[in-house]
């Protein structure tokens, strides 16, 4: 027993306690399970949007990019910011189409507006593949936060079961309303955790922020700013960009939507989203903070450097106190990750094979779901190889292809057939596979111009993407009937 | 009305097209390099914009139940 455990535990227990007291006084049918009953308010949909944002991803692997890689970390905070300024004008007619047709899902909501349950299904199973692998990086950093913060005293093997069982537990439970509770404790403690470390840091190790960047440009000039090559200004560019684009086509991001109970709650959202957003900034002082204290972390291992600052400076009673708000940044998005895929396997694949399922049938089928989920992911976690690496990085990219249809859809006339939408999907999925299982880049085309050799990759799949729909939807226009008039 | 709504382009200007003629370390402001400021100071904008495009958005007073 040290110090630091307590706190850990503490935080499992806290987040297993909320979970399960937000079932209070609901029937959890699946609209109250999957979406809370569509009466979320602005406070609660913020939660679950900052929620699923603020990952272990962005604990560990926000402070590790600015640690190891500098400047070009700054694309997340940009990326973020333009994502909610989309979110202002996309997110209500979206919702409001889920509220007029009770969609529970992201797939409900292709299956609607394109009369397609073949469309449906093929979104479901993209969304699956880049959700399970997501799961599992929440559960990777889980394991690496409670065996590092927790002195080695837990290993993480034995974490990730313990974290998995919770989840599962509170999920199964309270749906949704387990998220958004466990997700309010979360943000109060990033937000007063993170704040305190990307300030208190920077004072003690260098005596102020100036000081601080004024050291890291003596030590490695040009740190602070981006290169001229590889994640240039035009990697910066162009990821900014895509990762903007594809933000809110993340299936657990999307089912968020549907649980408000307005719209202008989330136009709210979106002019305090960016502030927020800015927590991102004290993440990168922690980063930066550590370049130059605890040097030497190379690799995967980067991801490291909050917690091996954190050792160094603190005593094992705070560094818990650290490693609980780790763990509830992997509880968190992981629950509405699990919830989002139990959803999509019972409503979107299992509904589709069996059309005579009713609503409570589905439900219990997807709650029943949620613990074969998480020891998919669990299983992930321990065994996966490089197979899970590959399909990590590929995630983004695939839900990323989900964007033009998406959009296309909100218009008042929709240009993109059922056949034009579905074609755009698959070649767009089918080439971001093919480019990252070949590890295919722009710099291995050598005779194209450098500025070209550092756009992000992603650029050509939605552009493959695009210009299929196109083509395909000009082609079956004149054959069929728009689907856009069966959809309206 | 409608036109205010254009200034929701900026934030994608000054994040997208900017950071082209502003990546530099020095100055620093505010004891940020000065890329990094430019990126924050631009956060802050941002969300000044969206706060003008709700407050000027009569979709806001119609609102659904």
């Amino acid at each position: 027993m040290n110090g630091a455990l307590p706190f850990i535990a503490a935080a499992a227990l806290l987040a297993l306690v909320l979970g399960f007291l937000a079932r209070r006084g609901k029937d959890m049918n699946l609209e109250q399970w999957t979406v809370g009953g569509r009466g979320f308010g602005a406070l609660f949909v913020f939660v679950l949007l900052a929620g699923e944002i603020y990952t272990t991803f962005t604990f560990l692997g926000g402070s590790g990019f600015a640690y190891g890689k500098g400047a070009p970390a700054y694309y997340i905070l940009c990326y973020g910011t333009l994502a909610y300024v989309i979110s202002y004008f996309m997110l209500p007619p979206i919702w409001r189409y889920a509220k007029e047709h009770r969609l529970y899902s992201q797939s409900d909501f292709f299956v609607r507006k394109y009369d397609s349950p073949a469309l449906g299904v093929i979104v479901a199973l993209v969304d699956i593949v880049a959700l399970i692998p997501y799961l599992v990086l929440q559960f990777k950093g889980l394991g690496i936060i409670v065996e590092i913060a927790g002195y080695g005293a837990i290993s993480s093997t034995v974490a990730i079961w313990i974290g998995a069982a919770v989840v599962a537990a509170y999920v199964m439970v309270s749906g949704v309303h387990g998220s958004a509770w466990t997700a309010v404790a979360k943000d109060t403690m990033i937000l007063v955790v993170v704040v305190f470390l990307g300030i208190y840091l920077p004072v003690h190790f260098y005596g102020g922020f100036g000081p601080m960047f004024t050291a890291i440009e003596q030590a490695k000039p040009g740190f602070t700013a981006l290169p001229p090559h590889g994640e240039s200004l035009w990697w910066f560019s162009s990821t900014v960009l895509l990762t903007a684009l594809g933000f809110y086509t993340w299936p657990h991001t999307f089912a968020s939507i549907y649980t408000a109970k307005g719209a202008s709650a989330l136009r709210k959202n979106a002019v305090f989203l960016p502030l927020y957003q800015l927590i991102l900034l004290f993440v990168f002082f922690v980063g930066f903070a550590a370049t130059l204290q605890v040097p030497g972390l190379t690799g995967s291992n980067i991801d490291l450097a909050l917690f091996k600052l954190s050792a160094k400076t603190f005593d094992p009673w705070f560094v818990g106190v650290v490693g609980a708000t780790g763990v509830l940044t992997a509880l968190v998005p992981g629950s509405m990750i699990m919830m989002t895929a139990a959803t999509l396997i019972a409503n979107n694949l299992y509904r589709t094979v069996n059309p005579s399922a009713d609503d409570r049938q589905v439900s219990l089928l997807a709650k029943l779901l949620v613990p074969v989920v998480a020891l998919v992911a669990v299983f992930f976690t321990l065994k996966g190889g490089e197979t899970i690496v590959a399909l990590l990085l590929m995630g983004y990219s695939f839900v990323t292809q989900l964007f033009p249809a998406l959009v296309l859809s909100l218009a008042r006339r929709n240009f993109a057939t059922r056949e034009g939408a579905t074609a755009g999907i698959i070649a767009g999925v089918a080439t971001v596979a093919a480019v990252s299982l070949t590890g295919t880049n722009f710099h291995t085309l050598p005779w194209l111009p450098p500025q070209i050799q550092d756009l992000n990759i992603g650029i050509v799949a939605l552009a493959v993407n695009f210009v299929v729909l196109i083509v395909v939807s000009l082609a079956t226009r004149r054959a069929t009937a728009p689907a856009s008039a069966a959809a309206e | 009305m409608h036109s205010i709504r254009w200034l929701a382009v900026i934030p994608f200007l000054a994040l997208i097209i900017g950071p082209f003629f502003v990546n530099r370390v020095t100055p620093f402001v505010l004891g940020l390099p000065f890329l990094l400021a430019w990126i924050v100071a631009w956060i802050l904008l941002t969300s000044l914009i969206m706060a003008v495009i709700y407050a000027n958005d009569p979709a806001n007073q119609e609102d659904e139940p």
